[in-house]
């Protein structure tokens, strides 16, 4: 091979490598939003849940979110390169650079909405989590080995309580399946794979969407079974939470979250 | 106002090898929430590899008014212990 | 977090004379000067178990109204750091409040009766969580001094003659060890960052500190129940010991931060080695005791919503689980 054929080679390589890793990057922030939006959600309940013990489940559900996002944007901070860490790119994105799910950031509303909320979610992030396991980014496998834990305690957690309120009185039944019907509309996001999805996942590095969404459909359905609610009739909205389209919500959460950064540029915490 | 729910007793089993031990006690409406409950309050702290929960009702306890009669009998017992024998230091194993 | 209990209590909480002389009082008496724990099934007087009752479950009210006011910076915490640490802590108050529930219980009251007593305004809690956290640096200052002041109450609580409580208590102190020390962290960072920062620190401690110091109670010359309460070992020292102990303690902590406690008459008193403070305005304990402090409203107005709101939850899950019986006896 001729030097200039080798630099060519060379060339092509790190393209291909900037391009896998451009998809890289986006696909790891759109885990780590999606795990903060959901904490930070979760974080507004502590100290006014339905129970005492509530409010400690659901600060573990935030913690352990928290903690996900934390691991996830540091590890996007460093494949970014730019010198930015986990709180430069928590505090200083505004909502069009945010890329969580769109239903990630649904307003709490009542104890039923959260709770189907993070049930979906749930069901969700289990799936990515253990096709994450084998991933051919050790470092994302390794997040993951540590989030699909947390994450079937999650799923245990809110699936418990859908079928509770399901199943329930009539009015926690009603209020159940308002949510239900409320929220499915976002649902579609989760599994319709744009050009990252289909470049992280030829790369090995996250499962095919398509490929989890079966499983996802059959927990779905069998908790919902035993919750006695209905599985609303598809709604397809095309959301596009992960590119930066949001609904209203996130900029009001943001603008919370990110108050003191914002006003004191530069300080030190 | 509606009723509390239930009180379950929460025992803690800290790690392998080692008994159960009573740690408190959480309010639930049934066994699986108990469990989770127990989970969310008394193992932050990684405090336990295995939980036991049961509905405090269900607990017999001995009446301290009885506790003589229950518990007093054993203490003039000590032959019971290994101490009472006078064994000659020379011998070992024993 | 915290307790000032014992100064608000009631005249049924002192001990009736014709028990007085009973047997069964003089063998309890014993049985509590031999350091013998008194355990939940356990021959008591009356007046130690409604004194018991309204310790721990006034102390069970201020760990769940004390999570209001950290809670308050749960969704504006500074990093991603703080925030963890922030909803961790605010979770170990409701968790405590848990373990003191608890131990209440045993005595024969239920959660559901505590709680009625706290919404209807009827119950006390510390006062000190009528204030109000109005910067980041208050969530600074509230895990130092407030928690601070906790620590020095608790700690002779885990020697307590009533067994569920004093246990409770022990799990409580080894989990608080940490929430002082990150409200000090946090006044730290403060206090080392921009001429900002250091000022939003001053103006915490300048309204936390008296406050923090009222939260052990009025004066000894002023406080009737404290000699029958150490007599039973509920309580180990007195409200102006522990008060003298935490200024000793904590004046340095402010040197060292650099910031100036507002008190002008605060000196170090070489002979005695303690701080010599300035007068204590009782006028504005009362106040707020009475209600009457900056956020008692919303603090039991927060309380009352989220009960409220919750109930449809916890019915829900009570008819979730007699379907459940009922189902299960069918196919038995």
């Amino acid at each position: 091979m001729s030097a200039a054929n080798a630099a060519d080679e060379m060339k092509g390589q790190s393209l291909n490598a900037q391009l896998s890793n451009d998809a890289r990057l986006r696909y790891v922030l759109r885990l780590g939003d999606t795990s903060l939006v959901l904490g930070q959600r979760l974080g507004e309940w502590v100290g006014h849940s339905p129970a005492l013990e509530e409010d400690l489940g659901l600060a573990n559900l935030a913690l352990d979110l928290v903690g996900q996002a934390r691991l996830l944007l540091s590890y996007a901070a460093e494949i970014e390169g730019k010198g930015r860490d986990e709180d430069a790119l928590a505090f200083f994105r505004d909502a069009p650079q945010f890329t969580n799910l769109t239903l990630a950031e649904q307003p709490n509303g009542d104890f039923a909405q959260t709770l189907v909320r993070q049930f979906l979610l749930d069901a969700w992030q289990l799936e990515i989590y253990e096709g994450l396991a084998s991933s051919s980014d050790t470092r994302l496998a390794a997040i993951a080995a540590k989030a699909v834990k947390e994450t079937r305690y999650h799923f245990r957690f809110s699936s418990g309580w859908l079928i509770r309120l399901g199943d329930g009185t009539e009015e926690s039944h009603r209020r159940a399946q308002n949510a239900l019907e409320g929220i499915w509309r976002f649902t579609d996001e989760l599994f319709v794979a744009d050009e990252v999805d289909e470049q992280v996942a030829a790369a090995g590095i996250a499962p095919r969407l398509a490929d989890l969404q079966p499983r996802w459909s059959a927990h779905i359905d069998e908790v919902l079974g035993g919750a006695t609610l209905q599985r609303p009739a598809s709604i397809p909205y095309p959301w596009h939470g992960k590119r930066g389209v949001h609904t209203e919500h996130l900029g009001h959460m943001l603008t919370e979250m990110q108050h003191l950064q914002r006003t004191y540029p530069g300080a030190q915490w | 106002m509606t009723q509390d729910w239930p009180l379950f007793e929460v025992f803690i089993r800290s790690r392998s090898g080692l008994e159960h031990k009573h740690v408190g006690s959480v309010h639930a409406s049934d066994a699986r929430m108990a469990i989770e409950h127990a989970r969310d309050v008394y193992t932050r702290r990684q405090e336990g590899v295995s939980l036991w929960v049961v509905r405090s009702s269900d607990i017999m306890a001995s009446d301290p008014a009885e506790a003589d009669a229950l518990f007093e009998p054993a203490r003039d017992k000590v032959y019971r212990h290994p101490t009472f024998y006078a064994i000659p230091d020379e011998v070992k194993n024993l | 977090m915290y307790t000032q209990a014992l100064d608000s209590l009631g005249k049924d909480c002192l001990p009736a004379g014709s028990t007085q002389g009973s047997a069964l009082e003089a063998r309890f008496q014993a049985r509590v000067d031999a350091d013998e724990k008194i355990e939940p099934k356990d021959w008591m007087p009356d007046a130690y178990r409604q004194t018991l009752i309204r310790q721990i479950s006034q102390h069970a009210h201020s760990e769940i109204v004390g999570m209001l006011p950290e809670g308050n910076w749960i969704t504006r915490a500074p990093t991603l750091r703080r925030k963890a640490v922030l909803i961790a802590k605010v979770q170990d108050e409701g968790g405590h409040g848990m373990y003191l529930y608890s131990a209440a219980e045993t005595l024969g009251i239920s959660r559901q009766q505590m709680i009625e007593q706290l919404l209807a305004g009827t119950a006390k809690y510390s006062s000190i969580f009528n204030y109000p956290t109005l910067t980041w640096a208050d969530v600074g200052a509230v895990g130092w001094l407030v928690d601070g002041a906790a620590i020095m109450n608790q700690i002779p609580i885990c020697r307590c003659s009533y067994g569920p409580y004093a246990r409770a208590m022990v799990r409580i102190c080894r989990e608080e060890s940490f929430h002082q020390r990150q409200g000090f962290e946090i006044m730290l960072a403060l206090a080392r960052g921009s001429a900002e920062q250091r000022q939003m620190a001053q103006d915490a401690l300048n309204r936390w500190w008296w406050p923090s110091i009222m939260m052990f109670g009025p004066s000894d010359t002023q406080s009737k129940h404290t000699a029958q309460s150490m007599r039973w070992k509920i309580k180990r020292f007195t409200n102006d010991e522990l008060r003298q102990k935490f200024i000793d303690i904590t004046a340095p902590q402010a040197e060292f931060l650099g910031l100036k406690i507002p008190d002008p008459q605060l000196h170090r008193d070489e002979g005695s080695e303690h701080y010599r403070f300035g007068t204590i305005d009782w006028s504005e304990f009362q106040a707020v005791l009475q209600g009457n402090g900056p956020c008692n409203r919303e603090r039991l107005e927060a309380r009352r919503h989220a009960h409220a709101e919750g109930g449809w939850v916890r019915e829900a899950a009570a008819a979730h689980a007699e379907k459940q019986r009922a189902r299960a006896a069918q196919a038995a």
